[in-house]
């Protein structure tokens, strides 16, 4: 398990499995504004570093779309500096 | 049919005009209560309930001077379970989240509707739920003196919590072990209630100074606890660290002083959060380096009117509800700090109310839309977070109501096409301060006038949101839910808005 980020305000805090397919999961207080970019950021970043296969859960306590993509691209780093 | 401020308003209903259409209204006024010869004291609670005959389908008011500190209403809510009471109007003037056993009354239909000014935690969570089987009516704190005055809002039993109260029935705030400072919101309830029972926990004789006229007492109750003095802090004392805040704070600051509302004899009201503050205490600044002194403050006063006030930097403080214990210590001694009545400090037709002599106001919001209609009801999904108290009161009274708030709070943008409640009608916002820069209302031409030649720039309300939606992408449409569960009541009787269940995708 990797992560990046935090649980304070305007920050969140990405956690990465090794999964057998692409999972994400969006736990957000501004789900009900937000979803779709919160969605979009993710998959983004994550088709931009060429990653498959890992279970991402964004617990995010109203980040902007340019933290969600940085805290997700560390938690990136982190696991692949591990594997 | 639409409201003055385009909501949809059933048609049986009073419908909000505009905020100046209690001119063309007479003053609709019952007599107050019967004078007593006698005060009656009582042993306990349960007895209240026996003698005035509290039963199903009363009306019982509180005042929340106690705020979260408050052992009265809990203490009414147990004895109401006990005596398996059904269908009580509730008409406490706040609620706060120590309420607590307020929710499960009205989630089994004991309490089954409400009047209030303003309500946060639990209580505010069920009813957003739609548990609530009656209607919830939200008021502001000046509109709440008009209904009870008026009889809209007819009391049966008005329980107030007094910290102390003398042999007669007279009743003060500014001593006792629970001192909090001035009674001001439970003045309509003492003068118009059918019956008034005051709960202390500290008799004396004789008191020579008091807030509460004993001669409109009908009963004593003295407890061993109304309530926990360290409960009864509401606000900050701390100013705000935040750079966003602070930026806010001083940009309001120089505003201020470029529209040459800062001179002598002027007045003002702030809220009591920490970027608030920070415009108190840059105003100071100016206030001591242009060697001003002003008129009035008036509020819900903080620790650091009261340090102006000392200071000889205001004459006088107009207080309704003392918000620290700094101003419960000010209220009892110093002679210039003054109580007010909810009327005489917003009731839209009383002579010569305090919020009318108001030069500024500085105030919060929730949300802001297009047409500077101000919700501080509701947040973004619909849940109850607040309500008018004193906004919409004062927001009109003033010759200038500046709304301050950080454009952005979590990604949620604070100006919105339209707000999700109005609290506020825009008519009477004329400033918006953000860190990103300040809308005025198109209809306030003299302001805009006056800051042509100020440093401080001045964007199109539009513009800002643009800017907002570029940093934080357009919020998706919320849904609603059919459900009415209550009406927000504008100061003059009014509906301005319709208040709904929060849709089933977002109950937490």
């Amino acid at each position: 398990m990797w992560q990046a980020g935090s649980k304070e305000s305007n920050d969140c805090l990405i956690t990465l499995k090794k999964s057998d397919k692409t999972k994400i999961k969006i736990d957000s207080i501004v789900g009900h504004l937000f979803h779709n970019q919160i969605l979009n950021a993710v998959k983004d970043t994550l088709k931009s570093d060429n990653i498959n296969n890992v279970e991402v859960l964004v617990e995010d306590k109203g980040a902007l779309d340019y933290t969600i993509r940085a805290r997700l691209k560390v938690a990136i780093k982190r696991m692949m500096k591990d594997v | 049919m639409l409201n003055g401020v385009k909501r949809k308003i059933p048609n049986n209903l009073p419908r909000f005009v505009s905020s100046d259409d209690f001119l063309n209204k007479k003053r609709k006024l019952v007599s107050k209560k019967k004078k007593q010869l006698k005060t009656v004291f009582f042993n306990s609670y349960e007895e209240v309930f026996d003698k005035f005959n509290i039963k199903d389908k009363t009306t019982l008011s509180f005042h929340h001077h106690l705020r979260n500190g408050d052992r009265v209403i809990q203490e009414v809510c147990k004895v109401i379970k006990n005596n398996k009471l059904n269908d009580l109007h509730f008409a406490p003037s706040s609620i706060f989240p120590s309420y607590t056993n307020m929710t499960e009354l009205i989630k089994k239909g004991n309490i089954t509707n409400i009047h209030t000014n303003y309500l946060n935690g639990e209580v505010a969570k069920v009813i957003s739920e739609g548990k609530l089987k009656g209607k919830l009516i939200m008021n502001t704190h000046g509109g709440r003196a008009r209904a009870i005055e008026s009889g809209d809002l007819a009391i049966d039993v008005a329980f107030i919590a007094c910290p102390t109260v003398d042999r007669s029935g007279n009743g003060s705030g500014a001593i006792g072990k629970n001192a909090c400072g001035t009674l001001g919101y439970c003045v309509p309830d003492l003068e118009y209630a059918k019956k008034v029972v005051l709960i202390t926990d500290n008799l004396v004789d004789k008191l020579d100074d008091y807030q509460l006229n004993g001669e409109y007492v009908d009963g004593v109750l003295v407890v061993d606890s109304i309530g926990e003095a360290k409960g009864i802090v509401s606000g900050t004392t701390e100013v705000t660290k935040d750079p966003i805040g602070l930026k806010i704070a001083r940009d309001c600051s120089v505003l201020l002083s470029d529209l040459g509302l800062l001179k002598n004899n002027f007045s003002m009201q702030t809220g009591a959060g920490k970027t608030s503050l920070a415009v108190v205490n840059y105003i100071k600044e100016i206030m001591i380096k242009q060697d001003i002194k002003g008129g009035f403050a008036s509020g819900g006063i903080t620790k650091s009117y009261v340090e102006m006030l000392e200071a000889n930097l205001f004459e006088k403080l107009y207080d309704v509800q003392c918000f620290d214990l700094e101003a419960v210590r000010s209220f009892k001694e110093n002679i210039n700090h003054i109580a007010m009545s909810a009327s005489k400090y917003g009731n839209p037709f009383e002579k010569d109310i305090i919020a009318e002599k108001l030069d500024f106001v500085i105030l919060g919001a929730t949300e802001i839309d297009l047409d500077f209609n101000v919700n501080v009801t509701t947040d973004s999904s619909g849940y109850l977070i607040g309500g008018s108290g004193g906004h919409a009161d004062i927001a009109k009274g003033a010759k200038v109501t500046i709304i301050i708030s950080p454009l952005i709070k979590s990604r949620i943008p604070i100006i919105k096409e339209k707000v999700t409640t109005i609290t506020t009608p825009g008519e009477d916002i004329d400033i918006l301060i953000t860190e990103r820069g300040i809308a005025i209302n198109p209809k306030r031409k003299d302001l805009i006038k006056k800051l042509k030649s100020s440093k401080i720039k001045v964007f199109d309300i539009k513009e800002l949101l643009d800017k907002t939606h570029d940093i934080t992408g357009v919020p998706a449409n919320i849904k609603t839910d059919d459900k009415i569960i209550g009406y927000v009541e504008y100061r003059d009787g009014t509906y301005i808005d319709v208040l709904r269940k929060v849709h089933d995708d977002y109950i937490k």
